[in-house]
């Protein structure tokens, strides 16, 4: 147990070492590093407490995905030349008050639904979760997914979908005037059409039509 | 003194594997030269020791004893850092592949998670190379690896699905029990081609080399990195290749069962069958290597996203509707 209990601390000690190196960095670059290792700690302590699917699943869509889309535009912004000077500069100091101000808001919102919520009374009893040894725990997962929230969930899987179409619609757009393979007329072009043999006359040529 | 005892037992394990990894993917290199001399018509390596067989030795001396160049402008920690990331994600991989009944080093509930998260990170070292570099054909190379991989990732994860479909558990062994019956290749065979195209594209094998298309960007993200930072990358990127090959054996070519369940093959322990799916899983890699043409970078894009994952999906549907129907579904 020492050894799950030491593993533990230092796995929240990145977490939380690596949230505050997110922010105070003055690479954006770094930052997005130091978020995938705050992932990616975070993700083994949900192994730890044995929900080793949601582990996996963190690793898989934020750590292989998401935040490869973060680097990719902090990359491309190439924002990391830039450095955080305008907390210190004189001219920009109105921005700090209103910083205070949105921070306090959501940390006060945070209070209130923190502090509200209504929680099992056995909450601090880690014996009393209902994890069991004989099914595992993605097949317990799917088992609950499937059955008593299958409406929330589709209706999640849907959400996801429209956002996705809305953001295809508004970004894409046609442009004129830009060359495409197209594969079919390529594969079904035939000597008929693609090839004219002409009598060239001596001295005066033909004329191709474009 | 019990705990050191435990502690001791497994770093034997690790040990145990991960030395014949490492020097598997010294020999698969020259397997993969000769091979790819062999369709050329050309010798390929052999001098250094029996058939060459000592040419990969050879080299890692060589890159050992060269000098490691950190190039001024370079952002120097994650210079440093990216070869690391490829070398450690490619080796730890190798921890839930099963060699055998039992013979694994981590018989976790979630393996193919696990190794399909593993691979997924495999893009950061490619990235944090090509950025930390502050040049721009390593860094051309890193964006176009990281847009290829995640792109591949995604039919890949359904060819899973496919495979999940059939067998009922996340659990590698539980895979390999499973096709006891009959290997997946039969029933998924077009999952099995799409798979195998998929792992090509992402381990940046040719034809979907685009990364460090040597025409176009030099060594792509590799172009700054010199002597043993190189030859782990190079390591890493071998590594990954056997692990898809390992990867591709246990889904669809039944993993450590024999071919044929009967007397004489029944001996042979089961990981001589891996090794040999392996082997010959790698002998394609490098055959199509000698043999296709480099893809062009929409091309890559297009077989990913508008026929390998709409194929793939089709396949999920239909395997699920024909395990439902005949109520071949695994039970839990």
């Amino acid at each position: 147990m020492i050894a799950h209990a030491i593993f533990f601390y230092v796995f929240s000690l990145i977490a939380i070492v690596s949230a505050i190196m997110v922010t105070v960095s003055k690479n954006t670059v770094h930052s997005v590093f130091f978020l995938i290792l705050d992932f990616i700690s975070i993700s083994c302590l949900f192994i730890m407490v044995g929900a080793e699917f949601l582990g996996m699943i963190m690793l898989i869509v934020y750590v292989g995905a998401v935040a490869v889309l973060f680097l990719f535009v902090v990359m491309m912004l190439n924002v990391a030349q830039q450095t955080n000077q305008w907390l210190l500069s004189q001219d920009s100091s109105g921005h700090i008050p209103i910083g205070l101000i949105i921070s306090a808001l959501i940390f006060f919102e945070l209070i209130i639904v923190i502090g509200g919520w209504k929680y099992k009374p056995d909450i601090f009893i880690s014996n009393n979760l209902s994890i069991s040894n004989e099914i595992s725990n993605t097949h317990s997962l799917g088992q609950i997914l499937y059955t008593d929230y299958i409406h929330i969930f589709q209706i999640s899987g849907m959400i996801l979908l429209i956002a996705m179409i809305g953001a295809i619609v508004l970004t894409f757009r046609q442009r004129e005037g830009v060359k495409k393979q197209s594969y079919i007329k390529q594969i079904s072009r035939e000597r008929s059409e693609g090839v004219e043999v002409l009598e060239v006359p001596s001295n005066k040529g033909v004329k191709i039509n474009d | 003194m019990e705990y050191l005892n435990t502690i001791f037992q497994e770093i034997y394990k690790i040990l145990f594997l991960l030395v014949p990894v490492l020097v598997s993917v010294a020999m698969i290199v020259w397997l993969d030269r000769r091979v790819w001399a062999f369709v050329q018509k050309r010798q390929g390596p052999n001098v250094v020791g029996p058939f060459g067989l000592l040419q990969s030795l050879a080299d890692a001396l060589k890159y050992i004893f060269k000098e490691i160049i950190i190039p001024a402008s370079s952002n120097k920690v994650i210079f440093i850092l990216a070869p690391i990331v490829t070398m450690t994600l490619a080796l730890i991989a190798w921890a839930v592949i099963p060699f055998g009944e039992n013979q694994v080093l981590a018989n976790i509930n979630v393996g193919i998670l696990y190794i399909f998260a593993v691979s997924s990170l495999g893009v950061y070292g490619i990235i944090m190379g090509g950025w930390a570099s502050n040049s721009k054909y390593p860094f051309l190379g890193a964006i176009r690896s990281a847009a290829q991989m995640v792109s591949y990732e995604v039919s890949i994860g359904i060819i899973i699905i496919n495979v999940l479909l059939c067998v009922g558990s996340l659990n590698l062994s539980d895979i390999v029990v499973a096709q006891q019956e009959m290997w997946f290749v039969i029933p998924l065979f077009p999952m099995f081609v799409i798979f195998f195209i998929s792992s090509l594209a992402e381990t940046n094998r040719p034809p979907f080399d685009l990364p460090e298309a040597e025409a176009e960007l030099v060594a792509g993200y590799q172009t700054e990195y010199s002597g043993m930072m190189y030859a782990m990358f190079w390591l890493g990127e071998y590594a990954n290749i056997l692990l898809m090959c390992a990867l591709g054996s246990i889904l669809f070519l039944g993993g450590w069962l024999s071919p044929i369940d009967l007397y004489p093959f029944n001996l042979i322990p089961g990981a001589i069958w891996l090794i040999f799916k392996i082997l010959l899983l790698f002998i394609l890699f490098a055959l199509v290597k000698a043999v296709v043409p480099r893809y062009r970078y929409d091309q890559l894009m297009r077989l990913g996203w508008k026929i390998f994952l709409p194929i793939s999906l089709i396949y999920v549907v239909l395997t699920a509707s024909y395990l439902f129907y005949f109520n071949l579904l695994p039970t839990v």
